[in-house]
């Protein structure tokens, strides 16, 4: 369904008033997440910056931004705001002489991938155990991302951070393929025939694509943030919105690359690994990820790095080659382990769902807290301040998450079907899939043990 | 051009508003209160640990914990003691009558440092001056040596029981007698009183039954019963429960304090076992009062002169004594 149909929705979308009240908002909220770090009380569950960045918007994107809006988050993310005013001379439309600062270089091919992006949330992931509970080192990390996404719009053109950098963003970019929404061209011969091409380059009515993407070229939502740029700007009235099935993007045998391979296992293995540190047994695997900088902690960084980076790819890569093996594939080993990766996807979504469903349930009750005295300054504002932490749905947690890993595998193993899809043999295709199908059902099982 | 500048007034007022609004909300401060963070002393303890006050004139303080639950007592006073959760602020307002040194102190076990976590409120101006006089400590005034080893001459071989006293109301008043008590220990009276003709026909048993007894008219059940207070939330964490020197933190402070002192070599760095009738029937009130309000040098043991007050003392003393003495059937 085109949802570009429907004009109110249109003029929303096409208007730079709602998105720059929401932008407004969301910057204020992000500046007080900071100051919150910085100046309010070192209790992470009584600070704003930790209650509000990694409860209530970490809920909000990952269990529903993400898997139904893709890059919708991306639409709304104050960081950028700054950055883009700097560099464009405008905060609202491009009309008018002002021009902005900035060298406005073009981003280094080398580093046009998400490698950087992969790095980046490995670090996060890495310290997180500090970043996720001490309001410090969250809002440093979150003024950091303000500061380097302000810089790297005054060095380079468009969006750098927000497409090459944002820890993020990464990942967003790697699920949304499978959202069920999607901003493409309508007709691509008439892109074919426009000559100035202002989606790209940008013209009285709006920017140039500020994630460097021609949306006559799109595939795949990876890249498309949702901006709306080249909404406003397709002179031809090109552009739309539709809504489609779930994992569209990545049961297509196009566009699969060895970056978001690895971002998808990235993903998983930190939600293997998270799932074991903040919800297993285990005192001293816990100990170890706190204890940042000590023996202990090198040890699980070590193994952190090992698991996600080595132990997981080969484990897959073994079952890619038992694949190859049994359907006797003339395929190169490398592109099945690309293109199988992708079942991983769907799968590593459900795991992230299952996962933070339980922290999100357990500790949503501080966001009232937290509301009403942001800074733990003894505000109380809304009446809230002095509720008590309550544990939400916790006897149908186990049930919800059974829910979610059970659909996330039955994703993954549709998803791979539909990579090993042969027009010969259904069969052939099933027992290609097969290997992948086990070693995703090993990780779900792994999941259940761990989260249940 | 008039919707840009709109847009950017209003960015502007969004980012500078909400910084400037949240930092001047933290400067308003209308009753001058002072903010008195608690953190375990591993992380640095109380902040600010010196306040200042005025005799008469309240003293407001927002109380708060860092990381754990902490409480807030203020040593030898009737200020309520009040519980701090982390991350909540905690009004308190004090006033003073007294000008002096006041010594406050955490009243949870936050860790194995608990004791540390302690900070002064320097109270300047006129009193009234009925504040008491200090003197010397007992154990100063008997020249006693808290550090020497006290093993004590004699052990019973059950725990002596008040009830097997033969003679309860028949010991001679200066056995009975306060100072007395102070300065002996179970083991010297028991020594004194099997020397004594009057006793020679009891047995063994009923000789340390009377030096329960004696130990017994030397305290009160209230007293008794404030001593085990005192000691359930100041001490039970190292010496256990049970006093047998087994609680929660005894492991670390060993630990900590296994290699002793030059010259202290008797000190084993294990908290005191309460129950070993060796040691503990060796000491003398006045020498437990010593430890107490001292603190064990070179041991982990804090010292405890400026929180509990002089009775406070007595009546944990009183308690100590409990696990070598049965009190029970008493009636």
């Amino acid at each position: 369904m085109e949802l570009t149909r429907f004009p109110i929705i249109k003029s929303i979308l096409k208007s730079r008033w709602p998105q720059l009240v929401i932008f407004a908002v969301f910057l204020a909220g992000f500046v007080i997440a900071i100051l919150a770090g910085f100046i309010g009380t070192p209790v992470g569950s009584r600070n704003f910056g930790i209650v509000f960045v990694w409860i209530a918007w970490w809920a909000i994107l990952i269990l529903v931004a993400v898997p139904f809006l893709g890059r919708g988050w991306c639409a709304v993310c104050p960081i950028p705001v700054v950055g883009d005013w700097m560099q464009r001379g405008k905060l609202l439309s491009p009309e008018g002489d002002s021009k902005g600062i900035g060298l406005n270089l073009r981003w280094p091919k080398r580093l046009n991938n998400i490698w950087i992006q992969n790095i980046a949330f490995t670090l996060v992931a890495l310290f997180s155990s500090l970043i996720l509970t001490t309001p410090l080192a969250s809002a440093a990390i979150l003024a950091g991302m303000l500061f380097v996404a302000f810089g790297l719009s005054l060095v380079f053109e468009r969006r750098a951070f927000c497409r090459y950098v944002c820890p993020v963003g990464g990942f967003i970019g790697l699920y949304s393929q499978t959202a069920p929404v999607e901003l493409r061209v309508t007709n691509k011969t008439i892109c074919a025939t426009c000559k100035d091409k202002p989606c790209y380059n940008g013209s009285e009515a709006g920017y140039g694509c500020p994630w460097g993407v021609s949306p006559s070229g799109l595939a795949k939502n990876t890249a498309c943030g949702l901006c709306m740029e080249c909404l406003r700007t397709c002179p031809n009235d090109n552009i739309a919105i539709r809504t489609r099935p779930f994992g569209a993007d990545i049961y297509k045998p196009t566009g699969k690359r060895l970056d978001e391979a690895y971002k998808a296992f990235i993903m998983l293995g930190a939600a293997l690994i998270y799932a074991a540190v903040l919800l297993g047994p285990w005192g001293e695997l816990k100990l170890a990820a706190y204890q940042i900088g000590s023996r202990a902690w090198f040890g699980y960084a070590v193994a952190f790095l090992v698991f996600i980076f080595a132990l997981l790819p080969l484990l897959f890569l073994l079952a890619v080659q038992i694949s190859r093996l049994i359907t006797r594939s003339g395929t190169a080993l490398r592109k099945e382990f690309i293109s199988h990766s992708y079942t991983l996807v769907p799968l590593g979504l459900m795991a992230w769902v299952a996962f933070s469903l339980s922290f999100v349930l357990t500790n949503a009750s501080y966001i009232p807290i937290s509301l009403s005295d942001p800074f733990g300054w003894g505000w109380n504002l809304f009446g809230t301040a002095t509720l008590e932490w309550t544990p939400y749905l916790s006897a149908v947690l186990p049930v919800l998450q059974i829910g979610v890993l059970i659909t996330g595998l039955v994703w993954s193993v549709h998803t791979g079907l539909n990579i090993s899809a042969n027009p010969f043999s259904r069969q052939a295709a099933m027992l290609q899939a097969l290997p992948v199908a086990g070693f995703n059902l090993l990780v779900t099982v792994g999941l259940m043990i761990l989260l249940l | 051009m008039k919707a840009e500048n709109f847009a950017r007034l209003l960015v502007l007022i969004v980012i500078v508003g909400s910084a400037m609004g949240v930092i001047a909300a933290r400067l308003h401060n209308p009753e001058n209160s002072i903010e008195l963070r608690g953190k375990m002393p591993e992380a640095g303890g109380w902040t600010p640990d010196v306040l200042h006050a005025q005799v008469g004139e309240p003293l407001h303080l927002r109380l708060t914990a860092d990381d754990v639950v902490h409480g807030f007592g203020i040593g030898q006073s009737d200020h309520p003691v009040v519980d701090i959760e982390p991350g909540k602020m905690t009004d308190l307002t004090l006033t003073f009558d007294e000008p002096g040194t006041y010594t406050f102190y955490c009243t949870r076990w936050c860790g194995v440092n608990h004791w540390r976590m302690r900070g002064t409120i320097e109270v300047s101006g006129e009193g009234s001056g009925e504040s008491q006089e200090t003197s010397q400590p007992l154990f100063v005034t008997l020249n006693i040596d808290i550090d020497a080893p006290h093993p004590a001459e004699a052990v019973p071989v059950t725990r002596p029981r008040l009830s097997d006293s033969p003679v309860k109301a028949g010991l001679e008043d200066r056995y009975l007698a306060q100072d007395y008590y102070f300065s002996r220990s179970p083991a010297q009276v028991y020594s004194e009183l099997r020397a004594d003709p009057t006793y020679q026909s009891a047995s063994d048993a009923e000789i340390w039954a009377l030096v329960a007894n004696i130990w017994w008219t030397n305290t009160t059940e209230e007293g008794l019963i404030e001593g085990a207070r005192i000691y359930a939330e100041n001490c039970a964490a190292c010496h256990g429960e049970t006093g047998a020197g087994d609680g929660v933190f005894a492991d670390i402070v060993q630990a900590q304090f296994g290699k002793p002192m030059h010259g202290m070599e008797h000190v084993s760095g294990k908290p005191t076992d309460f129950t070993d009738s060796h040691t503990m029937l060796g000491a003398s009130p006045a020498l437990l009062q010593g430890k107490i309000i001292r603190g064990g040098m070179g041991t982990g043991m804090p010292y405890w002169g400026s929180i509990f007050t002089e009775q406070q003392t007595w009546n944990l003393v009183a308690y100590l004594y409990s696990f070598q003495f049965d009190y029970q059937e008493t009636e």
